[in-house]
């Protein structure tokens, strides 16, 4: 019997919720629809991972193009090269280094990197070239491959010449796409192919320049590579040798692609957090309308927990459609972030749909709607059948309500949750979990504060229409404190974003000053250094840093070498670039020790280190190192360190000797000036890559325009998924102007009955939404100048000025949305006549 | 003749900003089953609040509220909504339909809320006796104030209450609809013997009563038989 009633009871509770909600439906969708499009970038960024994941899987073998890779940062000692000579079915082989390129037709030049390429790589995979026949034929003459947006850049196209160190080169092919190449890559370091035969004929590659030797293999069975990888682990390592395989790569691939995703879900999470405060809000007062029929209810007999179970149906259903339409919107979004993401794809994207992604997406949608709806909902269990006959019940002290403390606490154990879901780190979870909740926080606090300023603070001298406009503000179920929340959070969100982008290119352009070097030439001979001071004072140049440098390795640190123990291996294995002066330049400073210009008289050679590099490498002043330098074995004492100011834009070094020690070693130079303007750079560019090809040019123009092209490319992203967030936020704008319609339309009937026009009330409701507008985005503002202001002063060292004219036309643009959104959501209130409203108040 | 309704002194105090406020103090009085009964007083004597102790809707500060033999006190807020839907009917001023519901939902609620069966039959008898038939389908919108109220009445009559508490059940309508509702509530009440508490300032509508206890300032100061013609 009993079983019968409860079975009874639970479909009559469906029943009622399905009656319940025939008049709201509209107006619950709108409510979860806050949520929609956070579901929707999560669901999106979990089916470009899967489908993401999957492509990497199926293409792994073109994103390497060979069954093994070895790699080398050093020249192959004989021995090993017959070794490596022995292995693999196929083989091919690639140097490759940055140079100057120079366009013979239009005397254009620029830094690129040379693949200096022999065999028939990539074995798997094509290189894209255009005419494609180019990927096979140019090693065949003294041909190049040229990346596609240089020949754009320097209007030069197949067929024409470029020349490369001393020997030019036909344009064979346009080159679109290499393996594992990336947009991104390419706009850092164009890349030009060039056959390997002719690469000594260039006379590029001179002392200390830094080349990447590569060799590929196809074997018969590339099962077998991998085993052979593990088993020479150790002698690849001793040897400075690092090996890629297809496994290998795409682990490393799938696990960088693993990286963005977790920041793209993360972003997709603020706004659904930002939606899920807007469904908190939005079911709070969508529970106050029902106090009355609530009340009826229990006065009827209907339970407390009935009732809450009601409103829950309610809600579980409406939060399904919510996730079912947010999973349909994600599936569709995919297919836009590759488009989004494209100059960061080593892999062509196949996009599907991810049934995974789908079933996630559905789950979260489920238990975020339920979740944030709770603590209103609980409330219903407290609703006194005695409001039926009373319009206010009072309630005395309000007790603490268990289940809803509970609740708060699973809130916060399910972002937590979820952030560590993405980010897979307690450390990384826990500051970000607590940057939101100190964001949301502040943007509570700064609500509440001047929402009391401006109950405290309104001067009754002003005009009725002001004074209700601003009332509102802080009137009982008000959506002050929701909207500035969510717009302000959003509002922060983009202008962080935007501040960080200015930051980045203001210190680089500061860095330039006027004062400052704004173009670097490396890879000077010794027997280049004096002919080019002279080109470069014939240009009326200064010259303002003249720098020896000279490779070498550590041989031993206090007797110790190399063990092939992996915590020195670090210390051991690196090529080290290190200068020789007799004084300190205005970017050192020393921290510990003494700096002496000179060889001491004992000939004790006291070098300075770099702290940082002292640290990583385990050493401290008195200790004792024994360097490698082209053979020659040199001991040294560690005399002092220093603090390097590295941003700086001068050669600083990590490793300084005194002079009198290295002034014979084989060495190359670094030469710095600074050009006035990019006619005279154009002109003394081409007459360096003319005169001295070997030498290597970076024009500080071409860094910033980089930087300027990379962030675009970044921001470009993050603008993407932060626009979810803007976008939710006005949704729950729009929800909330509609959700307090009700109360609205109250109003505006008795004020039109008392004869307010149509002008007074659009007056009041207009002055309301301008000063949420200016509330919100004003404490989003505020929060992103600080966090801009930390993150300039804290993580990048550089100075924050506000952009003033972009802060103010943000400030305005959220005000005139949120007035225009206002305005427009109530308008229809205005267009009916009083009675009429009466009459359908309350449907 | 047995008590239906026992109040054995009843307080009710509300504790606001430090002071208390004493609504009811030590209120006695029984009802008998079957009989009509007014409580009149002018506003703010506490005749609503007696109302909710009676009903079970609220909890006396003292005393104890026997209703139909269950004592209501010792009570938990689910248990009183049992007793409620089992033994009470409500009839409320601003008629209190649940503004998602047809009229004929309206009427259904309460026997659905006990688990009763074959209750649409029951229900449309009940609209065709308030002459509301025809409208059974209609939302609480669509229907007039009278209209409303009569729908109120086939509510509360439809789970066979054994006492009906009617708080101002005319205070929102006009004189000649208030007439139609006050006839229509007494028939109801004697076809179906129920006992009837009405809570009205109105002495017109007192007076059709069997009995009027009169409240003032939280206290009984009269409590006497009418004469019903």
């Amino acid at each position: 019997m009993q079983s019968e009633n409860t079975k009874l009871s639970t479909a009559w509770l469906f029943k009622m919720a399905w009656r319940d909600s025939r008049k709201n439906r509209s107006r619950l969708l709108l409510f979860i629809s806050s949520i929609v499009l956070g579901i929707a970038a999560l669901v999106a960024v979990y089916s470009f991972k899967d489908n993401l994941q999957r492509d990497i899987d199926n293409q792994a073998k073109e994103l390497t193009g060979a069954d093994l890779i070895i790699e080398s940062r050093k020249a192959i000692t004989p021995k090993r090269q017959l070794i490596l000579d022995s292995l693999g079915e196929e083989r091919s082989k690639e140097k490759s280094f940055a140079s100057m390129v120079y366009f013979v037709k239009n005397g254009g030049n620029r830094l690129i990197q040379i693949k200096a390429l022999e065999g028939n790589y990539p074995y798997y995979g094509n290189i894209e070239t255009q005419p494609a026949i180019a990927a096979k034929s140019f090693q065949q003459g003294k041909d190049a491959l040229v990346d596609q947006t240089l020949l754009l850049q320097y209007d030069a196209k197949v067929g024409d010449s470029v020349k490369i160190g001393e020997v030019t080169f036909k344009i064979a092919g346009s080159l679109i796409k290499a393996p594992g190449q990336t947009g991104i890559s390419t706009t850092v370091a164009p890349i030009v192919y060039i056959p390997l035969k002719y690469l000594d004929e260039t006379a590029l590659l001179k002392v200390g320049s830094r080349v990447n030797y590569k060799f590929f293999y196809r074997f018969k069975n590339p099962n077998t590579v991998d085993e052979f990888v593990k088993k020479n682990e150790n002698a690849f390592e001793i040897e400075g040798l690092s090996a890629d395989t297809v496994a290998s790569k795409k682990e490393e691939t799938g696990r960088s692609f693993k990286d963005v995703s977790r920041f793209l879900a993360l972003s997709g999470f603020i706004a659904l957090l930002l939606g899920c405060v807007g469904v908190g809000s939005a079911i709070h007062v969508y529970i106050q309308e029902k106090l009355s029929a609530i009340a009826t209810l229990r006065c009827l007999g209907l339970k407390a927990w009935q009732a809450f179970l009601i409103y829950l149906i309610q809600i579980f259903f409406i939060g399904l459609i919510a996730a079912v339409i947010g999973c349909v919107l994600g599936t569709l979004i995919q297919f836009l972030l590759p488009i989004v993401l494209k100059d960061f794809l080593p892999v062509t994207i196949t996009m599907q749909v991810s049934w995974s992604a789908v079933a996630q997406g559905i789950l979260l949608g489920l238990v975020i709607s339920v979740l944030f709806a709770l603590p209103s909902l609980l409330s219903v269990r407290k609703i006194s059948p005695l409001n039926a006959i009373r319009a206010s019940v009072e309630h005395g002290k309000r007790k603490f309500d268990p289940l809803q403390g509970i609740v708060y606490g699973l809130m916060f154990l399910f972002i937590l949750g979820f952030t560590y879901l993405q980010m897979r780190g307690w450390i990384q979870t826990v500051v970000f979990t607590v940057g939101i909740a100190i964001a949301f926080g502040l943007l509570i606090a700064f609500s509440k504060l001047l929402m009391f300023l401006v109950r405290k603070l309104l001067p009754q001298s002003l005009s009725y229409v002001w004074r209700q406009g601003f009332a509102n503000l802080y009137r009982p179920n008000n959506q002050t404190l929701m909207l500035t929340v969510s717009i302000g959070l959003a509002t922060a969100f983009i202008a962080t974003l935007f501040f960080v982008q200015g930051i980045l290119i203001n210190r680089v352009t500061l860095s330039a000053g006027s004062n400052q070097p704004n173009m670097v030439l490396f890879d000077i001979q010794n027997t280049q250094k004096e002919s080019l001071a002279k080109l470069t004072k014939d240009y009326k140049l200064p010259l303002m840093n003249q720098v020896p440098i000279i490779t070498m390795r550590i041989e031993e640190i206090n007797g110790k070498k190399a063990s092939g123990d992996s915590t020195d291996r670090g210390a051991f294995r690196g090529e080290i670039r290190a200068t020789y002066q007799d004084t300190l330049t205005a970017a050192e400073k020393i921290v510990d020790g003494k700096w002496l210009g000179k060889v001491g008289e004992n000939g004790e050679v006291r070098i300075s280190l770099d702290q940082l590099y002292a640290r990583r490498i385990n050493v401290k002043v008195n200790d004792k190192i024994v360097f490698n330098v082209q053979g020659m074995l040199i001991p040294t004492v560690v005399g002092s360190l220093r603090e390097v100011n590295w941003g700086r834009l001068q050669t600083n070094f990590r490793v300084v000797f005194p002079s009198g020690v290295l002034e014979d070693a084989p060495q190359f130079h670094v030469l710095m000036t600074r050009v006035p303007s990019s006619e005279v750079s154009a002109k003394y560019q081409g007459a360096v890559v003319k005169s001295f090809p070997n030498i290597s040019v970076i024009d500080l123009d071409l860094v910033l325009k980089l930087l300027d092209e990379i962030l675009d490319k970044i921001g470009f992203v993050i603008r993407f998924m932060a626009g979810f967030s803007m976008v939710t936020g006005w949704v729950v704008l729009i929800s909330a102007v509609l959700t307090s319609k009700n109360q609205r339309i109250k109003e505006s009937i008795l004020l039109r009955t008392m004869g307010a026009s149509r002008k007074q009330i659009l007056s009041i409701n207009a002055i309301e939404y301008f000063f949420l507008g200016a509330l919100a985005a004003t404490a989003g503002l505020i929060l992103a100048l600080s966090g801009s202001w930390a993150l300039a002063r804290f993580s990048f060292e550089a100075n924050f000025v506000p952009p003033l004219g972009a802060t103010l036309i943000l400030l305005l643009g959220v005000i005139l949305m949120v007035v225009v959104t206002g305005i427009l959501s109530t308008r229809s209130i205005l267009n009916q006549p009083p009675l009429k409203i009466l009459r359908n108040e309350g449907n | 003749m047995e008590n239906i309704l026992n109040i054995r002194n009843v307080s009710k105090i509300y504790q606001s900003a430090g002071s208390a406020l004493t609504v009811l103090n030590q209120i006695n009085f029984s009802i008998t089953k079957g009989a009509t009964v007014a409580i009149t007083g002018p506003s703010g004597s506490g005749k609503t609040t007696l109302l909710g102790l009676c009903a079970g809707l609220d909890s006396a500060t003292n005393g104890t509220v026997e209703l139909n033999g269950i004592a209501l006190e010792n009570l938990n807020e689910d248990q009183r909504a049992n007793v409620r839907n089992q033994n009470i009917g409500f009839i409320f001023q601003n008629f209190q339909l649940l503004p998602t519901l047809t009229a004929l939902e309206n009427v259904m609620v309460p026997m659905e809320l006990r688990g009763a069966k074959n209750i649409k039959k029951h229900a449309l008898e009940l609209l065709d006796k308030v002459g509301l038939s025809d409208r059974s389908h209609h939302y609480p919108i669509q229907l007039s104030g009278g209209e409303q109220q009569r729908v109120s009445l086939a509510r509360a009559f439809s789970n066979q209450p054994a006492i009906l508490f009617a708080d101002e059940p005319t205070g929102n309508l006009d004189a000649e609809t208030s007439e139609k509702i006050t006839k229509l509530l007494f028939d109801l009440n004697k076809d179906a013997s129920t006992t009837l508490v009405i809570v009205t300032h109105d002495l017109e509508l007192a007076a059709k009563t069997s009995r009027t206890i009169k409240i003032k300032g939280g206290v009984i100061i009269a409590d006497q038989s009418n004469n019903v013609i």
